[in-house]
């Protein structure tokens, strides 16, 4: 079965028009509260600056820094584990949950995992995986995918999310009060988290110096499932690292801010060792990331934070919704790391946007994502994924403008089609058309114009 | 000071009062400004579609055509970005390196080499600048909202100079059109919904007419708004300022 690319998943998404203008403004705010949290900072763009230049060094060098992690969080009694991709990064979970006698946990927010598709694999295997962040539990219990990476459930309506605790949760029918629903959401998961053997956690900064890992929520749901659970699991993407300690003091002021305008996370947990009788295992995952960092135009990529601003910003995000994106991380940074992934299956994510740049802008790290987006389009034409209707559109149209000649005879003839047999044009196949009227055919040309009035410059 | 004339394509085919505008002004500003006749297209449509190694004929042409000028003037800003960043001959690096260089959208090269401070224009009507993308955040013609930088804007300033005119401001003042090039049919529906929701913001403020530097979100807005049978009128930055009586 094909699946659907993401102009008509945009399309399907369309269809209900005051939906998107709900989507559209519920993000713009955000986009809102984050101009106005990093405008009261003076030194903000200096500390974007510095922020990138640090993933920078950290990038290229790499190999170095994740040494220097795993061997002092090897010292602190950390079991490390190394995965190469998916397949790897989900057996070694399995493998942990199984040597324990687990078949219950408790998972906050980690988009790698989503990258790994984890959930599925593991109920595969008589897992059950219960996610502990709000937004991620309820789209869990919708079946759906997040389509936000930091506001999992942020296209669905509160009476939506009323009507789905009903059914699971039993809250009373008809009732979408915010309070109400993340009470009843806080009884169900303070339950989960009691027990809980296994406890799965993301990781949003591995400190290389020390061997520590920073995870922040808003929540405090990694830390309730951590510290109550027998086995800590922390998965991390090898791109997580920072050198040093004191580079928090960087990225943990340029997170929430970006993310949500808040100045700092409510959490933001340093976990160091396992305490006494417990396990911390951290996993290491390359999955395509290595293979991301030798592609010298895309390895900035790498340097993501996962603060979701570019997704907020994005025009095109906020009216045709994260799942649009058909991948786990959407908009804008999801449409250059996916073909990474898997060119065929993401060919149509880059031509996703309008280059309008907005996403490059708000990157806390200075990704320069809408450039990517440019290039992305040149290597996957290159690599042939694209149609073949588009390729022969492409070369007639670099023939015609090729030659000044035939480039007047066109346009000629399109004002003439347009002038004296619209019909041709103005049908529901021109998709220009079908919600725009066309521009209205003038007297002649500027060329013809020039030649008349201005013939004295004429070469 | 020897201008040459670059006129998009779209323009030159469907709105030549927009390069007619753009040649008188200049000419009034007493430039010596010749139009290149043999000139084609940028090559920008297959360079966002993917097919930038498909450009190489509009790049040579390009700077047969250009060549042998002190400043190369455009009324848009997203071709002259796309000049700007992708213009290049193999056989001929100099040249392309110097085309480059010397091409610049209207209001800059007005504010930036002219250094225009007066203008003899008078448009007495309410009106929205609608800031392209491409020559915005490209080419940095206006502050960006999403930067915490001091603000300006060379459009703005210009209109600043011309008499009568109330220019509103919107309550997204620089998001994005939906245009987009190609975009704007492989994407029709968050295109077509991305342009109403501008023209909207405009609509709110009560504005006669919406500006802009590129005629191509123009003509997207344009497309909007006569589908929507809107008495908003759109007009290019280059009849404002020339002083063409709407």
């Amino acid at each position: 079965m094909k699946t659907l690319d993401h102009a008509e998943r945009a399309d399907i998404f369309n269809e209900d028009e005051k939906r998107v203008d709900w989507h559209d403004e519920t993000l713009w705010w955000i986009r809102q509260k984050r101009d106005k949290s990093a405008h009261q900072i003076p030194e903000w763009e200096d500390l974007r600056e510095t922020a990138s230049a640090i993933k920078s060094n950290t990038l290229s060098n790499l190999h170095d820094y994740l040494l220097e992690f795993e061997k002092n969080a090897l010292q602190n009694g950390v079991i490390i584990h190394w995965a190469a991709d998916a397949k790897e990064h989900n057996e070694i979970v399995y493998r942990l949950l199984k040597e324990k006698g687990i078949d219950k946990m408790v998972k906050s927010k980690s988009m790698l995992t989503e990258e790994c598709h984890l959930n599925e694999y593991l109920e595969h295997q008589g897992i059950e995986v219960i996610d502990s962040d709000l937004g991620e539990r309820i789209v869990q219990l919708a079946k759906e995918p997040p389509s936000h990476i930091v506001l999992p459930c942020i296209h669905k309506k509160k009476e939506e999310i009323g009507e789905l605790f009903h059914e699971h949760l039993g809250t009373p029918k008809g009732n979408a009060d915010p309070q109400l629903l993340t009470e009843a959401a806080r009884v169900h998961l303070r339950d989960t988290f009691l027990t809980r053997k296994a406890a799965l956690t993301g990781v949003n900064f591995a400190v290389a110096e020390t061997g520590e890992i920073v995870i922040c929520t808003n929540e405090g749901n990694a830390d309730m499932g951590a510290h109550l659970a027998d086995i800590h699991i922390a998965c991390m993407g090898i791109e997580k690292i920072i050198p040093k300690r004191e580079h928090l003091s960087v990225f943990l002021r340029l997170l929430a801010r970006s993310a949500t305008g808040q100045p700092i996370t409510t959490y933001s947990s340093h976990f160091a060792k396992p305490r006494d009788g417990k396990e911390l295992h951290i996993i290491l995952v390359d999955n395509g990331r290595t293979r991301q960092l030798g592609r010298e135009e895309f390895r900035n990529s790498l340097k993501c934070i996962r603060c979701g601003a570019c997704m907020n910003t994005c025009p095109v995000y906020r009216r045709s919704g994260g799942h649009s994106y058909h991948n786990a991380i959407a908009g804008p940074i999801g449409a250059i790391l996916a073909p990474n992934l898997d060119m065929k299956q993401y060919a149509d994510l880059p031509f996703a946007s309008t280059l309008c740049g907005s996403c490059s802008n708000v990157c806390p790290v200075k990704i320069d994502i809408h450039d990517q987006l440019y290039k992305w389009r040149q290597v996957l034409v290159k690599e042939g994924y694209t149609t073949t209707a588009k390729q022969v559109a492409m070369k007639t149209m670099a023939t015609t403008l090729s030659s000044p000649a035939l480039y007047k005879l066109a346009g000629k003839a399109a004002r003439t089609t347009l002038k004296y047999a619209p019909f041709m044009v103005n049908n529901k196949f021109n998709a220009w058309y079908l919600q725009r009227d066309m521009p209205k055919v003038p007297q002649s040309s500027f060329g013809e114009w020039y030649k008349i009035n201005r013939k004295k410059n004429e070469q | 000071m020897k201008v040459a004339l670059f006129i998009p394509c779209y323009v030159d085919q469907f709105y030549p009062n927009v390069a007619i505008a753009t040649l008188e002004l200049l000419e009034n500003l007493g430039l010596d400004v010749s139009y290149p006749t043999s000139q084609t297209c940028c090559g920008q449509p297959m360079a966002n579609s993917g097919f930038e190694h498909l450009a190489g004929g509009c790049n040579s042409l390009f700077v047969k055509n250009f060549s042998g000028f002190d400043y190369i003037v455009a009324p848009s800003g997203s071709c002259v970005l796309h000049i700007t960043e992708h213009l290049h001959d193999d056989d001929q690096p100099e040249l392309a390196k110097h085309i480059k260089e010397t091409t610049y959208e209207l209001t800059s090269f007005l504010t930036d080499v002219l250094k225009i401070n007066t203008l003899n224009s008078s448009f007495p009507y309410k009106v929205g600048m609608h800031q392209s993308c491409h020559g915005q955040r490209g080419l940095k013609l206006s502050q960006m909202t999403e930067l915490n930088a001091p603000d300006f804007s060379k459009p703005g300033q210009l209109l600043n100079l011309v008499k009568d005119i109330e220019v509103v401001e919107l309550d997204r003042k620089d998001e994005c059109c939906g245009f987009g090039g190609t975009f704007c049919v492989a994407e029709e529906a968050v295109s077509v919904k991305m342009g109403k929701d501008r023209v909207n913001d405009h609509a709110k403020h009560n504005v006669e007419y919406i500006t802009g530097v590129d005629m191509s979100c123009l003509m997207h807005m344009e497309g909007i708004l006569n589908r929507q049978q809107s008495p908003i009128k759109i007009i290019h930055i280059a009849e404002i300022l020339n002083g063409v009586k709407a």
